[in-house]
């Protein structure tokens, strides 16, 4: 239990930090800007019709209220942190009135299926390819698939979605280019089915460049433990090839690539983003894209705020799962 | 001349490496005839970097590149089969692994699987070789723990729980449980503290009497060849250089090598300042010409310089390759 | 330098990577010698697929597309390289002050890293670009993109200042005084150049793309021809759908070699930095 507390606390600690340093940057970019969002609301409102000044005065004091710079800036840190706390990010300034909190809530389950299933087969196909790869480093097949592979991982996700875009939407038209599924949401196949080939090439694009980096981690890793003293010494004793890759190599490559994984979690969702507005899909990302051309201020605001916190969160979940793995820090 | 159970001749392993235009060859093992007979303690001796790792490594048939065997042959022979190591075929890999042959690694430190518990360390390394039900499997173990004397806690333990010299004896344990007819200990003392490296000699002395295996210990601590071998073989710079009964190694050691690890042992009552030998081992890239050690020692002579003197043999069972010792030349 | 000369010599992935890179920046530096200055519209028939007049067509603006491709490459290199020079004046001095001061105050520092490794550096980046609403010169863009990119790269150096504390104190034991410099600069110097040059393309590449991603959500200067605004602009245009796969194609590919050549140029450094091939490398005149 005593290693829990040095363990599970620094981490607990480090994510209250990270929510509050970023809620704090967020909170204060606005505000250093030159341009004031609410004289700009409100230009542009009034720049279409002539209306009653005092109305203007109203409507001011109600867009304040809205972006939350009613009072001193200080009164307006709390009033953001409190708002943050009960889920309020106000409304979306393009869908108004509906609350920014809806949109997302709508919208977080697409991003979230693209972004656990491109990672959890990345994951699996990467490190189970790496590791064989590693294993047998010096076998053509291993070399090939690295070369290929490295020079498949420094591309930007927006690039590769916008080859995938390219390809698919001309040369092999099968797949729909825009939208999460068809029809109404049940439980039927043919709904089913639908978000399969929807979300099939924006997956693809995510998996493709996150296999390639854990393919050649988990490459690296393997045959740095090929040369470790408890490989060289099952390998000595005539352990079975499969066992030894399972149970000495993956086991102990698996470890550092956890760590990995709550790392690069920011990194991946940063590219599921990306990958959204390239292919339409309703996630989060296509929404900020949305919030973006219609200068909704609200909702990006909003998404930048749940982006902190959702990632700092992912991150220490994973840490925390970390302990399940290894024993040496399980176990003291 | 005595059976040998493992026969080296003329062993050259090399290794070659070629990166960034750099082409190097190590001369880890350069013309080595060792022969181990049953029933003994063999001890191979010498600094580090002289070559026995790598000799060790040939001898057990772990040769990968960059490791290359360029001449000579090692072979063993067991149950009356004889075995070619350096051409061994993949049905006599499996048999002598672990069954046969078996080593205690340098460094027991990490040589356990850090995600495993103990126990399913020795069912895997027992299960290769043994088909038998789980739970007799699991009696075998804890009875040979017992034999040991190791507490049965060990076993469901990880690895980083245990201290250096429980692990090293449980790497002991692991790599004699299936009664193998060799043993190799590699550095079995090293990085354990004096009271711990007793108890570490004496487990292997006790093993060697009962099962009456053969027993092959690498190490530069000469203390532990005087405790504990046999013969012993004393290895510089890749190349065999003295090679006799312990008794005789110590108390009359010819090749000024040896005197010098000899001497450097701190003795009971000899409380004269301890003298370590001048210079550094050679490098095995570029190894002097002629005899290796002649650049350190002190009683060099020309014919040194020039070429290599040759192992020949200077009384029964002792050789030397010196031109200091006189004798025929032999081997 | 012999290192460089070494690596191109004997790994295949270098002069691979250092081609391309030679490419890019022949593409980039081209731009000097364009007859069309880049906010040229109309100045050519526009749509037209590539030919011998127009190696690489031209766009929906007038644009020739391979003279624009050069100015986009060239400015797209001056974004990522002042963010490679900011973010790593930070990460350098903030790594080495942790570094070298050690206890309390490194664990600070560190832990003050640690938090901004974690921060989603997009959603921050597109809130402020929001902001700017496209006021941000490329020059500024370039700015930003350094001031976010340091937290990372601070943690490498500081431990790569560890290290070297740890050598310098062995070496102190034999040299004394002035030839402590001497040393770290002869001895540290053919490691830390390859070092420094590997961990500034990591740099490089998220620069990049970081102002392509930008630029693609329309939130950079679109008036400034990026990599990122060409394709924009492309997109803009519907050059997809019309399959005018020149204009939007250029850059993609422009892209696609410029990350390939720094990634297989760092790559190839790693692995010439390496301890077990350097043991290998290590000549027999060195004895």
């Amino acid at each position: 239990m005593n290693l829990f507390k040095s363990y599970i606390l620094p981490r607990l600690l480090q994510w209250v930090l990270v929510i509050f340093v970023g809620v704090t940057i967020t909170f204060i970019i606005p505000r250093l800007m030159p341009t004031d969002p609410v004289e700009q609301t409100l230009q542009r409102i009034s720049s279409n019709t002539t209306t009653d000044p005092r109305a203007i005065q109203e409507l001011k004091s109600a867009l304040e209220d809205m972006y939350g710079l009613q009072g001193s800036p200080v009164q307006q840190y709390f009033a953001f942190w409190s708002r943050l706390a009960r889920g309020d990010m106000g409304p979306s300034l393009g869908a108004f009135p509906t609350p920014v909190t809806t949109i997302l809530r709508n919208a977080l389950p697409w991003t979230v299926g693209l972004l656990l299933s491109s990672t959890l087969i990345s994951w699996l196909l990467g490190i189970f390819l790496g590791t064989l790869a590693g294993y047998y480093h010096r076998q053509v097949w291993s070399q090939v698939l690295d070369k290929v592979l490295i020079t498949i991982y420094p591309i930007p996700y927006a690039i590769l979605a916008l080859v995938l875009v390219i390809l698919f939407q001309y040369y092999l038209p099968i797949f729909p280019m825009v939208g999460g599924a068809t029809g109404q949401p049940s439980l039927s196949w043919d709904y089913i089915q639908s978000i399969f080939m929807h979300s099939f090439l924006p997956a693809l694009s995510l998996v493709i460049i996150s296999v390639a980096f854990r393919f050649i981690m988990a490459r690296v890793l393997a045959i740095t433990q090929l040369s470790s003293d408890h490989v060289t010494y099952a390998e000595a004793a005539g352990l079975p090839r499969r066992k030894i890759i399972f149970g000495y190599v993956m086991a102990n490559t698996m470890l550092p690539q956890i760590t990995d994984l709550a790392l690069s979690i920011g990194a991946m969702f940063e590219g599921a983003l990306i990958t959204e507005v390239i292919f339409s899909y309703p996630g989060i990302g296509y929404q900020l894209y949305t919030a973006i051309m219609q200068a909704d201020f609200n909702l990006i605001l909003g998404v930048t705020l749940f982006s902190i916190v959702g990632i700092a969160t992912a991150a220490l979940l994973i840490d925390l799962l970390y302990p399940l793995f290894d024993p040496r820090v399980r176990y003291r | 001349m005595t059976d040998a159970i493992a026969t080296v001749q003329g062993l050259r392993a090399y290794y070659i490496t070629n990166a960034y235009g750099v082409r190097r060859t190590v001369k880890a093992v350069d013309d080595v005839s060792i022969r181990i007979r049953p029933n003994e303690i063999f001890g191979i001796a010498g600094e580090s970097g002289c070559g026995k790792s790598t000799l060790l490594r040939v001898m057990l048939g772990m040769i990968e590149p960059p490791l290359t065997v360029l001449a000579g042959t090692m072979g063993y022979t067991l149950d009356g089969r004889n075995v070619d190591v350096l051409a061994m075929t993949k049905a006599e890999r499996k048999w002598i692994r672990w069954k046969e042959v078996s080593y205690i690694p340098q460094g027991s430190m990490h040589v356990l699987n850090p995600v495993r518990k103990v126990h399913d360390t020795f069912l895997d390394f027992i299960t290769v070789h043994r088909r038998a039900p789980r739970s007799q499997i699991d009696a075998i173990i804890r009875d040979y723990l017992r034999e040991l004397g190791l507490p049965l806690q060990v076993l469901d333990s990880y690895p980083h729980q245990l201290s250096g010299g429980m692990k090293q004896r449980v790497t002991i344990a692991l790599a004699t449980i299936l009664y193998p007819k060799i043993i190799f200990a590699d550095e079995p003392t090293t990085a354990l503290d004096v009271v711990v490296q007793r108890g570490v000699i004496q487990l292997l002395k006790d093993i060697q009497e009962r099962e009456k295996n053969t027993l092959v210990v690498v190490t530069h601590d000469m203390g532990v060849h005087a405790n504990l071998c046999d013969r012993v073989a004393v290895l510089y710079a890749g190349q065999v250089i003295e090679e006799a009964n312990t008794e005789a190694i110590f108390k009359d050691a010819r090749h000024p090598y040896t005197q010098y690890l000899i001497q450097s042992l701190p003795k009971m009552d000899d409380k004269s300042e301890r003298v370590s030998i001048p210079g550094r081992p050679p490098a095995l890239d570029n190894p002097p010409t002629g005899c290796r050690f002649h650049p350190r020692c002190p009683q060099a002579m020309s014919i040194c310089r020039e070429a290599m003197p040759s192992l020949h043999t200077v009384s029964p069972d002792h050789r030397v390759a010196c031109y200091l010792a006189p004798g025929k030349d032999n081997d | 330098m012999t290192v460089v000369r070494d690596l191109f010599k004997y790994s295949p992935a270098f002069r691979a990577g250092a081609i391309l890179l030679i490419i890019m920046l022949v593409v980039a530096a081209l731009s000097f010698f364009s007859p069309y200055a880049p906010d040229d519209r109309r100045v050519v028939p526009m749509n037209k697929p590539p030919s011998l007049q127009y190696i690489l067509g031209t766009t929906s603006l007038g644009q020739d597309v391979f003279w624009l491709l050069t100015f986009t490459v060239r400015n797209s290199l001056i974004i990522a390289g002042l963010a490679v020079l900011i973010g790593r004046t930070i990460a350098v001095i903030l790594g080495s002050v942790s570094g070298y001061l050690g206890g309390n105050a490194d664990r600070a520092l560190s832990g003050f890293a640690d938090v901004f490794i974690v921060i989603p550096r997009l959603p921050l980046l597109i809130l402020i670009s929001f902001i700017f609403k496209g006021n941000l010169t490329f020059l500024q863009l370039g700015l930003l993109l350094g001031l976010l990119d340091w937290a990372w790269p601070s943690k490498r150096y500081r431990a790569q200042l560890l290290s070297l504390r740890e050598e310098e104190f062995t070496q102190t034991a034999v040299f004394s005084g002035m030839g402590t410099l001497k040393v770290i600069l002869r001895e540290h110097l053919p490691f830390l150049i390859p070092f420094t040059l590997a961990d500034a393309v990591s740099g490089f590449l998220w620069a990049i793309g970081m102002e392509i991603t930008l630029a693609i959500l329309g939130l950079s200067d679109l008036t400034t021809p990026t990599i990122g605004t060409m394709i924009f602009w492309a997109n803009y245009y519907q050059a997809m759908l019309a399959r005018k796969f020149w204009w939007l194609g250029a850059p993609i590919v422009a892209s696609i070699l410029i990350v390939l050549g720094f990634y297989l140029l760092s790559a190839s450094l790693s692995e010439y930095l390496d301890p077990r091939t350097r043991l290998k490398r290590l000549s027999v005149a060195r004895e």
